[in-house]
């Protein structure tokens, strides 16, 4: 699988006036990504390659409807009825650390408006390097929580499944874990991939060293969904075969992971 | 029987807060006056009595016989049905706390010939009965009925326009329904004091000016002191002397339920509405429970099994009733909770009694449950409602603020599926709807008929070039709505001219003030096809594909990309608008039977199967023959921002002119809602809370997997007891016909992925 090899900067432009994003598609009734109820932006481009992904059209990076955070706040704030106390925002994708000045302009002025901000992040452009970290650091101070998937625990296992390591992601739930920015952790179970118990134990034994900023522990069982968009763009299904787990499965990994332990998440955004 | 003669009117209101009600015939005083609101949870609910659950055996094992028979059970052929045609009846007499069936057995239908003779004995027919020679004479030759009287008067238009379908379904065979009884004046006052009070009023009508008005009133006014009184006669055959008021909560829901029963024996109208009985209710479930008198039980048992009457209630109808409204609905529509004019919510405990029915005896369509939503119900009812909802989809969900703004008064029903309608003084002229989708059609055919090929609407110019051209389209669009505003009003005017001719609901009005506000409802079905359509003519440039014949038969956008209604996107939610008003104001030139008001609505119920199966292929793409969207809905596939997206399109629509409802039926799969019960139930409230701030006025909920309705239909009983909530009603989904169950199969569910 080719890999796309892009400078970060090509992810996003910078104008002179404000950053632009470019989104995939947007969901207005998002409740199964992050807190309540909340306005969805998948934003467009991802350098993973997981071999469960569901959403390969949002691989593809600088392509996507282009707009500022300005007019992406505007459409979000139509919807704010229907937020109650923990709805809001979340940027997803693709990746949406791939475009980090435009999430932190959308953020910071989300934040300025009262609106709970979420990222749903697998991680993968964390990297301590300036300037992106100092971006980075700036990006948290908006986040109110962050969405971050344990794909794999062991990295080669992760390379693999991703075409990429894993140690900066645990670097960056270090940071998280330094500065009190909550998460939540999502395990993608794919049989025979990501579902045997030896590294569920591991996954779970690694949450608990965290636990002062897990707020949930989520499984959420692969799916096959993404199967025809696979067939539209014309790329290999890399799990052709390969059945959702078992609910037996499922709840094995909840008890590994000791999903029902983690329950913070009640009690966002008044900690 | 307790016999409580002796006692004066005073004792049966003993423990009760006084005021103005009892000096006068005022429900909404009492309630206010006596009003318990409940803000707890429902852990005080207590499950199904012995009795309830064998009684509710009974009527199950009745319900699968009437499927297996292939629908009707049993029916009258030779008894035209009145108060006192039937002997009382029972499901098993010993064990019933609540009394009473439409006829002598459970489930037989009755005989209703005064609608139209022709449709009770099609009706007849269907189910493989003969009609009675006898009845036919007699409703031939006799006496005139409703549907004769109509036809006497249709003109050669107002027939044209019924036959090719522009309008479909309109009251003229069968009665038109949506009044709301004020049940609980049985209940509060006897029926004696009622009768009295009718006898004043008809006393002083009119100055002795004999004007069409005046005698029709006096006449009406005559007809309900006769039902009354019948009445009366009715509940003494089971044993109760109704000409008192009700001395305790047993017989308050028995009461109640013989006003109700009385609507049902002579009335097949399209929807039965039971009303606003919560707290009413309550009212005097509490005072017996505060008396010591009953139990939580008890006070469950009596909601149970006055509930399990109202999903009992069936009239016999035609196989092309059933294809627009199928599943047998009868709009049992039972209105719960609100908030009052003063500020104060009307939760009671008996809000929660009637929902906890569902678990007692199991999901059902009937009664249509419908909640009065407000941000302000206490948040343990809301969180009820939305488990129940979550559970079972047999909830509906009306925005209590926008509808008691609208009609001025807070102790207003639900008539029908969604419309509005004060109870105490409030009647609905019920009358189908236009289908603005084919005047698309009509507009670029030059008023023929894309399937007939007929000559049905004005003969003006179609459109002739290749493409379309927006003005000329509007200018066309104009002509054609222009006549079909015109013959469907006057279609109208005609139809409850001749209802109230011939078969006057003189046991329901009887149960209203003798004085009363008439709207005279109209209704638009095909709305998004149309929005999108013109859309697709106004930002797709559009192509016509032509028939021989010359007749558009297809169409090409170019730009496939054009704005679509339920996105949220105004460009096309302001088409949307216009239509409605535009329409509204072309119907409101014309003269209104009964100096009624006018409105209209957007809501189908199962009737988008219908509407589309004899509607051409439409400029947005929908082909020839299939459904419209139900209700309010956007068009299948047209959605794509999701469901709040589509949710803000309805909520812009103008209820101020639809304000007979404007109807969306959402679909949702349980995993979206969240991940979690109690997690799906924050969301269900916060989605229907935003909805209603949003000004949006009515809510279906379904909350199921697609994959569950495949099952369901390839093996239906494996789920007897699986509900949907289609535009404004509940039915079983094994009770649709195969077209229908494939359209709810294909409709949007939101699906988080
Ligand atoms: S990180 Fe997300 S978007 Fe990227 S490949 Fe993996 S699953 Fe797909």
């Amino acid at each position: 699988m080719k890999i796309y090899e892009q400078d970060l900067s090509a992810a996003t432009a910078v104008t002179d006036k404000a950053p632009i994003g470019y989104v995939h598609s947007i969901e207005t009734f998002g409740s199964v990504d992050g807190p309540g109820i909340r306005y969805v932006a998948f934003l467009q481009g991802c350098r993973m390659r997981c071999q469960f992904c569901h959403n390969p059209d949002t691989w593809n990076i600088g392509t996507g409807d282009e707009v500022t955070a300005d007019e992406m706040l505007a459409d979000a704030k139509r919807y704010r009825a229907f937020w109650g106390t923990q709805g809001g925002i979340t940027t997803s994708g693709g990746e949406a650390l791939l475009q980090i000045d435009f999430i932190l302009d959308l953020f910071k002025k989300a934040k300025a408006d009262g609106i709970t901000t979420c990222l749903d992040t697998c991680g993968q452009p964390f990297t301590r390097k300036q300037p992106w970290f100092g971006k980075f650091e700036e990006l948290m101070k908006y986040t109110d929580i962050s969405m971050v998937d344990i794909k794999q625990i062991n990295p080669r296992e992760h390379k693999r499944l991703t075409g990429w390591s894993n140690e900066n992601i645990f670097d960056m739930l270090d940071y998280m874990l330094e500065h009190d920015k909550h998460v939540w952790i999502r395990h993608v179970l794919v049989p025979q991939r990501t579902d045997y118990d030896y590294e569920l134990i591991q996954i779970g034994n690694y949450i608990k060293t965290i636990a002062p900023i897990v707020d949930k522990v989520e499984i959420l069982p692969y799916h096959t969904m993404g199967v025809p968009k696979y067939e539209e763009l014309g790329i290999k299904y890399p799990l052709d075969g390969i059945e959702p787990p078992t609910t037996l499965r499922v709840k094995n990994a909840e008890r590994l992971l000791h999903t029902s332990d983690y329950t913070n998440y009640k009690n966002f955004p008044n900690y | 029987m307790k016999e409580l003669k002796t006692e004066t009117t005073q004792n049966y209101w003993d423990g009760f807060t006084a005021g103005d009600w009892q000096g006068e015939i005022d429900v909404r005083d009492f309630i206010q006056q006596n009003l318990t609101q409940y803000d707890g949870d429902e852990s005080f609910l207590e499950g199904p009595t012995e009795a309830t659950t064998t009684l509710n055996n009974k009527v199950i094992a009745l319900k699968q016989k009437e499927r297996e028979a292939g629908g009707v059970l049993d029916a009258d052929t030779k008894v035209p049905a009145t108060l006192t045609s039937h002997k009382a009846g029972y499901i098993e007499k010993d064990l019933e706390k609540i009394v009473g069936l439409q006829t002598d057995k459970p489930l037989k239908r009755a005989f209703m010939p005064y609608g139209g003779i022709r449709m009770a004995e099609d009706a007849l027919e269907a189910y493989g009965y003969k009609p009675d020679p006898e009845m036919h004479k007699i409703f031939s030759e006799w006496r005139k009925t409703h549907n004769q009287g109509v036809f006497d008067v249709y003109t050669p238009d107002m027939r044209k326009a019924r036959h090719y379908k522009i309008v479909t379904g309109l009251p003229d065979a069968y009665g038109r329904g949506r009044i709301i009884p004020d049940l609980p004046r049985v209940a509060l006052y006897g029926i004696d004091r009622l009768i009295e009070d009718k006898m004043a009023d008809g006393a002083n009508l009119g100055d002795g000016e004999m004007t069409d008005s005046v005698l029709r009133l006096r006449e009406q006014v005559s007809e309900q002191i006769r039902a009354l009184t019948n009445m009366k006669e009715m509940a003494a055959s089971y044993g109760y002397d109704i000409s008192r008021p009700a001395a305790n909560a047993q017989e308050a829901v028995q009461w109640l339920y013989f006003g109700y029963l009385a609507a049902i024996k002579t009335q097949n109208g399209a929807a039965m509405s039971v009303g606003r009985i919560d707290a009413f209710m309550d009212i005097f479930i509490q005072r017996d429970l505060d008396k010591g008198l009953i139990s939580e039980k008890d006070a469950q048992e009596l909601i149970d099994q006055f509930v399990m009457k109202l999903r009992l209630v069936r009239f016999i109808r035609t196989p092309d009733y059933n294809d627009l409204f199928s599943g047998d609905p009868i709009w049992a529509t039972l209105s719960m909770a609100g908030v009052g004019m003063d500020g104060r919510h009307h939760v009671s405990k008996t809000s929660f009694r009637v929902l906890k029915t569902l678990e007692n005896m199991g999901a059902a369509p009937e009664p249509n449950i419908t909640l009065l939503w407000d941000k302000r119900l206490p948040d343990g009812f809301k969180r009820y409602a939305s488990e129940v909802s979550i559970d079972s989809s047999t909830i509906q969900y009306e925005n209590d603020e926008l509808l008691r703004d609208q009609w001025g008064t807070d102790y207003y029903g639900i008539a029908c599926c969604v419309s509005a309608q004060p109870v105490a003084d409030g009647v609905q002229f019920f009358g189908a709807r236009a289908n603005l989708a084919k005047a698309v059609l009509y507009a670029i055919n030059g008023g023929v008929d894309e399937l007939a090929g007929a000559q049905v609407g004005p003969n003006a110019e179609p459109i002739t070039s290749d493409y379309i051209d927006y003005d000329e389209f509007m200018r066309k669009f104009s002509v054609q709505t222009d006549w079909l505003a015109d013959v469907y009003v006057n279609a109208l005017n005609a139809i409850h001219y001749m209802h109230d001719k011939y078969d006057y609901e003189a046991e329901e009005l009887a149960l209203k003030n003798t004085r009363l506000d008439y709207t005279f409802a109209t209704g638009i079905s095909g709305l998004s096809h149309a929005i999108d359509s013109i859309s697709a003519i106004k930002y797709g440039h559009v192509k016509i594909i032509r028939n021989e014949a010359g007749i558009a038969v297809d169409f090409k956008a170019d730009n496939d990309d054009y704005p679509r209604y339920g996105n949220n996107d105004d460009r096309a939610d302001q088409i949307g608008k216009d239509l409605i008003k535009q329409f509204y104001n072309k119907m409101n030139t014309h003269h209104l039977y009964h100096d009624a008001k006018l409105s209209t609505s957007v809501l189908t119920i199962t009737s988008n199967v219908v509407y589309g199966k004899n509607t051409g292929t439409t400029p947005n793409g929908r082909q020839a023959g299939e459904p419209f969207s139900p209700g309010a809905n956007p068009a299948y596939g047209a959605e794509k921002n999701g469901a709040l997206a589509s949710l803000m399109s309805t909520a812009k629509l103008p209820y101020k002119y639809a304000t007979d409802g404007i109807s969306n039926t959402f679909g949702v799969t349980p995993r979206t809602l969240g991940n979690d019960v109690e997690g799906q139930k924050d969301t269900l409230v916060n989605m229907v809370d935003g909805y209603m701030e949003n000004k949006g006025m009515h809510l279906n909920i379904n909350v199921f997997n697609r994959d569950t309705l495949r099952d369901a239909q390839a093996h239906p009983e494996k789920y007897p007891t699986l509900t949907v909530r289609v535009s404004g009603y509940c039915v079983y989904f094994a009770d649709l016909t195969k077209e229908q169950q494939d359209d709810v199969i294909s409709r949007t569910y939101f699906e988080a992925m």
